[in-house]
């Protein structure tokens, strides 16, 4: 048989693998098919294995087991915090009083699609929707921020890493900045947790959203966490599960691992992620010194470790994407075309570069199985495909005439 | 061993992408007796079409190109340069971006998009052809009027979406890319758009 080719994926920031120990965790737990909420045996040793998961998930970000909420997706979590405000307060709930003297809400222009449509929903119901502008390197403008604030904000909505760029935003800072205008403050962190530190005490954050699969757990299952005391409203309703606040039956498996998950970053992450900036440098040295006309987008120090957006001129993304797809590498890209749609990634278009750009833009995010080896083979390889792209482009040619 | 997923493409448009024919490589040595720059790289796509033209008998000798884009895009400007070579300059003409689906064996239907700028850059090139032989009166592109300044798209080729099945604002983008880049020519396309319509349908 033939020599099989090297397949590396970069593509952690958009999923990631299941972890070994979280595969074997869910197999064992397969098992414990009991609806938690029964009070006979079988449905006692599944509540007994959700709530073990749920303390070690609280812990990990410095939380209490009651804040955490297990819902479907990060961005199940997400529409639930962002649709708190939506009602239209018609019952009498605790949303009445606060929904009459603030209505507002305030959030970026570079957040997850999954914040951006349930805001623009809300947008077209009435609500006044104000998108903060970020800096070159995706930093949000704290002034805008302070100037959108006021009596009238309900809700501020940052995310803490962004998924295309990596940009880590100051939320502590902006925390202390949303809580001294009086409004609640949610963070979207799917990309953050399990990457880099979080304290939910220290960062004083109201809601937080997280999901499993971008950290090596299982797909269809987030978490959310929302402070003891703050409002609360269920985006799907109907069930006593999870106090009340999310209804349908705990998916047990999902939670098992998401729990394992957290336990092994416990472990490992904070290797990790030593070991993924000196590989993400290795890749950016590698593509500065083989490839001409290059910029890397998002901020050079407080990024996510593993995530390097790179823009090529005259190069269009989706074409470079599907010929390192041929050579067994897999990326994303901010290309329109990739998309289906015909605009460029906003959060690159945010940054303020030009469309061409962000057409031309590729992410590449790294993960535990990511190795040096992998990254000098992507280096090489993605010489030869931007050359090639490069030669197929009607940019250069215009270029040469001009 | 696991079974390859399919392509998002054909393996038409597969091939085309992987081995792109009639490119333009040597740009110094090609003498082009009409040449077409269709797009704008800011939408994301950006053709140039340069051809040879048999004077006597009005057929396109050889056909080269240069395409800014995605994997569709650039299969679409390769199979034109087959369709298009051997062709008189009047049947040429008429190759549509439908006649390059076809002959790639169809695009996804949230790709078309990506594809219909081939056949312009063709008749651009063509018109240049024309222009450049003092044939002004077959320059069919001085007939009609750009309405999107960016990627110079006409009434006619609104027009021929509207009869094409464009109904609304979206599907005529879905035709045409109109108004993609700065969008400023959106009343005035949707003032056509009902005109049309009104014309070939009321």
């Amino acid at each position: 048989m033939s020599q099989q080719k090297r397949k590396v994926y970069l593509d952690y920031n958009a999923t990631t693998p299941l972890h070994p120990e979280v595969q074997k965790a869910m197999r064992a737990a397969m098992k414990y098919f009991g609806n938690p909420s029964s009070l006979h045996e079988p449905g006692r040793q599944a509540r007994k294995l959700i709530e073990d998961a749920r303390k070690t998930i609280a812990s990990f970000i410095n939380a209490a087991p009651e804040e955490i909420i297990f819902v479907g997706s990060g961005s199940e979590a997400n529409n639930t915090v962002i649709n708190l405000f939506s009602c239209a307060g018609l019952r009498t709930c605790e949303m009445l009083s606060l929904k009459t003297v603030r209505k507002e809400i305030i959030t970026t222009k570079i957040e997850h699609p999954c914040v951006l449509e349930s805001a623009a929903c809300m947008e077209e119901q009435g609500t006044k929707v104000s998108y903060i502008g970020v800096d070159k390197y995706g930093k949000i403008d704290m002034h805008q921020l302070k100037a959108a604030l006021s009596n009238a904000t309900a809700l501020v909505s940052v995310m803490m890493a962004n998924n295309e760029i990596g940009t880590i935003q100051d939320i502590k800072e902006i925390s202390r900045i949303v809580k001294k205008a009086g409004a609640f403050f949610h963070t979207d962190a799917v990309q953050a947790v399990g990457k880099i530190p979080i304290d939910v005490r220290e960062l004083e954050v109201d809601y937080l959203s997280f999901s499993a699969h971008k950290i090596y757990g299982p797909k269809g299952i987030g978490a959310l966490y929302v402070r003891k005391g703050v409002v609360f409203c269920p985006f799907i309703r109907g069930g006593h599960q999870e106090k009340g606040r999310r209804a349908g039956t705990e998916n047990t498996l999902g939670i098992i691992g998401l729990a394992k998950a957290i336990e092994m970053r416990k472990i490992e992450a904070s290797e990790e992620f030593k070991r993924l900036v000196r590989l993400k440098k290795r890749l950016k040295d590698g593509i500065e010194k083989n490839i001409p006309d290059t910029k890397f987008n998002g901020h050079p120090t407080d990024c996510l470790p593993g995530t390097l957006n790179v823009s090529f001129s005259g190069a269009e993304g989706e074409a470079i994407l599907l010929y390192l797809d041929m050579e067994g590498i897999a990326v994303s890209t901010g290309s329109a075309c990739a998309s289906g749609s015909l605009d460029p990634s906003h959060v690159l278009i945010a940054t303020g570069i030009p469309q061409e750009q962000a057409h031309g833009s590729i992410r590449m995010s790294l993960g535990r199985d990511t190795t040096v080896e992998d990254i000098d083979y992507v280096i090489e390889k993605l010489r030869r495909v931007i050359k090639r792209v490069r030669q197929i482009s009607s940019v250069s040619t215009k270029a040469k005439d001009g | 061993m696991d079974k390859q997923p399919e392509w998002l493409y054909s393996d038409i448009v597969k091939d085309h992408f992987m081995h792109p024919r009639n490119l333009l490589l040597d740009e110094e040595s090609f003498e082009a007796d009409g040449q077409g720059v269709i797009g704008n790289i800011k939408c994301g796509d950006e053709m140039v079409v340069v051809i040879k033209v048999d004077k006597e008998k009005n057929i396109i000798t050889d056909l080269k190109w240069k395409t800014y884009g995605c994997a569709s895009a650039i299969a679409s400007t390769s199979a034109l340069s087959e369709l298009a070579i051997g062709k008189t300059l009047s049947q040429a003409y008429k190759l549509s971006s439908h006649d390059i689906a076809k002959a790639l064996g169809g695009l996804p239907e949230h790709k078309i998009h990506c594809s219909v700028l081939g056949d312009k850059a063709l008749r651009a090139a063509i018109d240049d052809y024309y222009t450049r032989n003092g044939m002004l009166d077959r320059v069919k592109a001085a007939k009609m009027h750009i309405i999107c300044q960016c990627l110079g798209i006409t009434d006619a080729e609104i027009e021929q979406a509207v009869l094409e099945g464009a109904r609304n604002y979206y599907q005529l983008q879905e035709h045409t890319k109109i108004g993609t880049v700065c969008g400023k020519c959106k009343e005035k396309s949707l003032e056509l758009l009902e005109k049309y319509k009104a014309k070939h349908f009321a």
